[in-house]
C-alpha cells in the first residue's frame, strides 16, 4: 500500500465535501443533478420549497466542495454534478478498509429492504 | 449519463485540483510517457495542432483482459482530432471509443481539457465531455460499467491522474486495467 503524507489541502477538500453532504437539501439537489445534469437555478428551485436566495446559498455550498461545476451556455448558467470528489473520497477511504465490507453491508441492506418490499 | 429536455445538454462535466503545475498536468494529458501510467494506461499520440490526429493504441494490459473476456482489442482504441491546442491551458479535440463496437458506432464525441493554475500550487483540472448522440460511450464515462470490468470513467481516470502526479505513483498499481 502506498503511504501519503498529509497534505493540508486535501484535509480541508474533504472537509468541504462531507459538511456539503450532511445536509438533505444539498443532497436533493445533488440528486436531481444525477437523473438530470446541466439545470439552471430556476430549474433546481422549482423542485425545492424554498426562496432562490436559499437554493443559490446551498448551490454556492456545493460548488466550494467540488461537488458542482458551474458553466456558461449562452446566456444560461448551468450547474453540473461533479463526482470526482466523491470518487476521491471512495479511492482514498472506502478502498483502504476494503471495499469487500462495504459492499457485503450493501448487500445485506439490499436483502433487508428487499424482505420488507 | 443523462439526457435533457430544453436546454439539451448532453455534457459530463468533471473537475479535479490538483497539487502540480500546469504543464506537468498538459504533459500527463498528451505524452504517451505519461497516458501509459494511469487511468486506463496506453500511449496517446497527439499532434498538436487543429487538425492534427489523435490516437489512443491498447495498452498488452488491455488486450489480455480483452482477451480474457472474449473479444478482440483493435491497436487503436481511442481515436480523434485536435481542435484547438494552447499549451498548457485549453485542449479541444473529437474523441471516438473503438474498443467497443456499440461505441464504435455511436461516432465521434467532443471533449475539451480546461487547465487553470490557482494559489498555493493548486491547480484545476475541467474535463467536458460532449456526448450528444452517443449515450453507450456516456454510461462507460461515467462509469456505469466498472463493475463489469471496464474501469471507472473520467472521474476513475482523473483521480488515478491526481494521485500520479501528487504522489509519483497510480491509486492502485495492482489494477490489470491500469498499465501495460
Amino acid at each position: 500500500m502506498t503511504v501519503r503524507s498529509p497534505i493540508v489541502g486535501i484535509v480541508t477538500d474533504d472537509n468541504r465535501v462531507f459538511k456539503a453532504l450532511a445536509d438533505p437539501t444539498r443532497r436533493f439537489l445533488l440528486d436531481q443533478l444525477f437523473a438530470r445534469d446541466g439545470r439552471t437555478l430556476t430549474e433546481l428551485e422549482s423542485e425545492l420549497e424554498m426562496s432562490r436566495f436559499g437554493v443559490m446559498k446551498h448551490l454556492r455550498i456545493l460548488e466550494d466542495a467540488g461537488l458542482v461545476v458551474t458553466r456558461r451556455s449562452g446566456r444560461e448558467k448551468l450547474h453540473f454534478l461533479n463526482p470526482v470528489p466523491i470518487r476521491l473520497i471512495h479511492d482514498r477511504w472506502i478502498d483502504k478498509y476494503t471495499e469487500r465490507q462495504v459492499s457485503a453491508l450493501a448487500d445485506l441492506k439490499h436483502e433487508l429492504e428487499g424482505e420488507t418490499a | 449519463m443523462t439526457t435533457s429536455t430544453g436546454t439539451a445538454v448532453t455534457t459530463q462535466v468533471y473537475r479535479v485540483y490538483i497539487k502540480a503545475t500546469s504543464q506537468a498536468i498538459w504533459d500527463a494529458i498528451t505524452k504517451p510517457e505519461w497516458t501509459e501510467r494511469y487511468g486506463y494506461g496506453g500511449l496517446s499520440q497527439y499532434d498538436l495542432r487543429p487538425g492534427g490526429a489523435y490516437r489512443a493504441f491498447a495498452s498488452e494490459a488491455m488486450k489480455k483482459a480483452g482477451a480474457e473476456m472474449g473479444f478482440p482489442t483493435p491497436d487503436v482504441v481511442v481515436d480523434g482530432e485536435v481542435i484547438e491546442a494552447d499549451p498548457p491551458r485549453k485542449l479541444v479535440q473529437t474523441w471516438r471509443m473503438l474498443m467497443d463496437p456499440d461505441a464504435a458506432a455511436e461516432g465521434f464525441t467532443r471533449l475539451t481539457y480546461e487547465i487553470v493554475e490557482g494559489k498555493g500550487g493548486v491547480t484545476k483540472l475541467t474535463v467536458a465531455h460532449e456526448v450528444e448522440g452517443a449515450p453507450k460511450l456516456a454510461v462507460l464515462l461515467a462509469g456505469g460499467l466498472e463493475d463489469t470490468g471496464a474501469g471507472g470513467g473520467w472521474s476513475w481516470v482523473l483521480s488515478d491522474l491526481k494521485s500520479l502526479l501528487e504522489t509519483g505513483s497510480p491509486m492502485d498499481p495492482g489494477n490489470p486495467l491500469n498499465r501495460g
